[in-house]
């Protein structure tokens, strides 16, 4: 996992709400044995029409947006426990989703592959998307380790919450597998008082 | 000090350690996987030179891109097939029972733990598939995870899990006729929205929940996560004993007695305290179906589409305009089937009312059994024959059109009444429409052609 510290970036705005890892990267493209290349059909039914031709409305396909940071409306990654959601944002080459709530798994999908999800409030991320659609080039600067985001060139910081534990991993690019393995001795030791078989 | 929930009391159980200010490693009892979540997990495992840590508690199936048709030839799809090839070799190579297609035991993963015993109350179940929350109607712990979590289990029989808030839904009274436990979560699910319970666990309680039975237990559970739920559970009881007794992996002699004995402390302390609570008379609830594309957007079959500003972007996918009813609007496709919907209590409800009927000319009907077992038992009580001169047809186990993974798709444009658990655009093919219902209001629009009060047939 690649180790995350601070992010600099212009932003691409998706103000929609509740979106589902079954539009991220529809059920049809999971048929992959590897990680990678799943970027190709990030949003793939918003991003392409049936033949395959990209939809100039889909923020996606319009040149003014791009970069490393996706402002995202609420409820971001409901439904399925796909990983293959967060494989497909950081293919494509995000490496922070802002929004004003997450669902769980996703959260923990994106943890796990150092894809950063910033919870802001509600207020502010339609603050932001707006600012980011009136001005396309602005710029984001997310600092991990002081917990905090700004866009570049405004005096408001604002500090968002991430587990210690999550935030060490990300800085140092560990995951969790490796603390578990370290724990081996202790699992063993409590199966042998585990009561359900 | 307050007493416990039933959550409480399995989640700490398996809690190995703490991290400070983290998450817990939580202990795993049972770990099902599937060919779609987890190949990436075992290259993992190659890449750091390491075996499965108990393979005992993995087992495998072949569920979600497998045909529903001709199942005892190679799948025909390339990319599927070998998805399922790589599930066979690293079942072989890390020795983790595997129940692959034509096995007596093949189904979809939600189907086939509990009617093998797996499933039981008290322990922890994941599996790479967010309706892991099915299990939880045995008052088991059960959740979805991604495939780095996988790889944690298979690693170490532990994830690492921050423990969620506990949330208490309370549905009391007897339900009218015609109404199923799917109408009880789709009816939950409209009041509390697609995200109103995530961060917490469910437990459902209540006089309707506990007069059900295991299969109808299993779908409101299984639905949980629609709420954005880690999971849902119930209490175990004398309905759960029965289902499990004499069941392949349940215990057996001497050890159920032990067993049934620790399950029954398995129950909510009077004084303990939920972070927050819902409670719902079940004489409000009738048919339920959804207008919109997330499981939240539900109204009862004879209301009208609602209009809200939230709405407009569903309504136009979904082609419907606010005001408008939904009752009797034609539908070409019904599907039943899916973790939700596929046990042998549905189909045996779906036989009971197509007996001696036609399903309409312009409706493509598709019943996919959950399990070969559950495809073998409605053969023994002829319901594949009732099903057959319906004019449905009776195909063979997976998830089939909940994901359109494999062939079983919903043409773009075209409404399906599915017993599945999403409506999310493109979810049963791309530009399908899909309206969820319960098994019986699925089965009557069937033969009506066109969507269908269920109570009005019966």
């Amino acid at each position: 996992m690649e180790p995350i510290t601070i992010i600099k970036s212009t932003c691409v705005p998706l103000p929609a709400e509740n979106v589902d890892t079954d539009q991220i990267i529809p059920a049809r493209f999971l048929k992959a044995t590897t990680r990678e290349g799943f970027g190709d059909n990030l949003f793939r039914d918003w991003r392409y029409d049936s033949d395959n031709n990209p939809k100039p409305s889909f923020v996606l396909n319009q040149p003014d947006y791009s970069g490393s940071i996706l402002v995202a409306g609420k409820n971001f990654g409901c439904g399925s426990s796909r990983e293959h959601a967060a494989w497909a944002l950081y293919d494509f080459g995000f490496k922070v989703v802002v929004s004003s709530f997450f669902a769980d798994i996703f959260r923990n999908n994106a943890l796990n592959n150092g894809l950063l999800p910033i919870q802001l409030s509600e207020e502010y991320i339609q603050s932001l998307l707006a600012a980011v659609e009136d001005n396309p080039e602005l710029e984001v600067m997310v600092d991990l380790p002081k917990q905090q985001l700004n866009v570049v060139g405004s005096d408001e910081i604002v500090s968002f919450e991430i587990n210690p534990h999550k935030k060490s991993c990300l800085l140092k690019g560990f995951d969790d597998i490796d603390y578990l393995i370290n724990q081996k001795d202790k699992i063993t030791e409590f199966e042998k008082n585990r009561i359900t078989a | 000090m307050s007493g416990k929930t039933l959550f409480d009391k399995v989640w700490d159980q398996h809690v190995v350690s703490e991290i400070k200010d983290g998450p817990s490693v939580l202990y795993i009892d049972r770990h099902f996987i599937h060919e779609v979540t987890s190949p990436q997990a075992f290259d993992g495992l190659r890449k750091r030179g390491i075996g499965v840590f108990r393979p005992a508690q993995t087992i495998a199936t072949a569920d979600h891109n497998v045909p529903t048709i001709d199942q005892h030839l190679p799948i025909k799809d390339r990319l599927s097939r070998f998805q399922v090839q790589k599930l066979t070799e690293n079942c072989e190579e890390f020795g983790v029972q595997f129940y692959g297609l034509g096995h007596q035991y093949q189904g979809i993963v939600h189907v086939i733990g509990p009617e093998l015993g797996i499933t039981q109350p008290g322990i922890t179940i994941v599996c790479g598939d967010s309706h892991t929350s099915t299990h939880g109607a045995f008052g088991a712990v059960a959740f979805g995870i991604g495939t780095s979590e996988v790889e944690q289990v298979l690693a170490t029989q532990c994830v690492l899990q921050r423990k969620p808030k506990r949330m208490k839904i309370e549905v009391n009274g007897p339900l009218a006729k015609g109404v199923l436990s799917k109408d009880i979560i789709l009816y939950i699910a409209s009041k509390i929205s697609t995200s109103g319970a995530t961060g917490h666990f469910i437990e459902y309680t209540g006089s309707t929940i506990r007069n059900l039975s295991m299969e109808a237990r299993m779908t409101i559970c299984n639905m949980s996560i629609e709420m954005g739920a880690r999971g849902g559970m119930i209490a175990p009881d004398e309905t759960t004993f029965e289902y499990l007794k004499g069941r392949k992996y349940a215990p057996q002699g001497e050890a159920w007695d032990k067993a049934v004995a620790r399950w029954k402390e398995l129950h909510t302390d009077a004084d303990a305290v939920f972070d927050t609570s819902y409670e719902y008379d079940a004489s409000d609830i009738v048919p339920m179906i959804t207008y919109g594309t997330n499981p939240g957007m539900g109204i009862k079959i004879n209301e009208a589409v609602p209009s809200a500003p939230d709405n407009v972007k569903a309504l136009e996918y979904m082609g419907l305009t606010a005001g408008e009813q939904l009752l009797g609007k034609p539908v070409n496709h019904v599907f039943i089937g899916s973790c939700t919907n596929s046990r042998i209590e549905d189909l045996r409800l779906v036989a009971s009312l197509v007996k001696g009927k036609q399903k309409a000319p312009n409706v493509h009907a598709m019943v996919i059994p959950g399990s070969k077992q559950v495809e073998q038992q409605a053969i023994q009580e002829g319901l594949d024959q009732i099903l057959k001169e319906a004019g449905f047809q009776l195909r063979q186990p997976g998830c089939s059109a909940c994901l359109g993974m494999n062939d079983d798709k919903v043409p773009a444009g075209e409404y399906c009444v599915s017993t599945s658990n999403r409506n999310f655009e493109g979810r049963q093919g791309p530009g399908a429409r899909t309206i969820l219902a319960s098994p019986l209001t699925a089965a009557a629009t069937a033969i009506t052609g066109r969507i269908t009060d269920v109570r009005e047939i019966i």
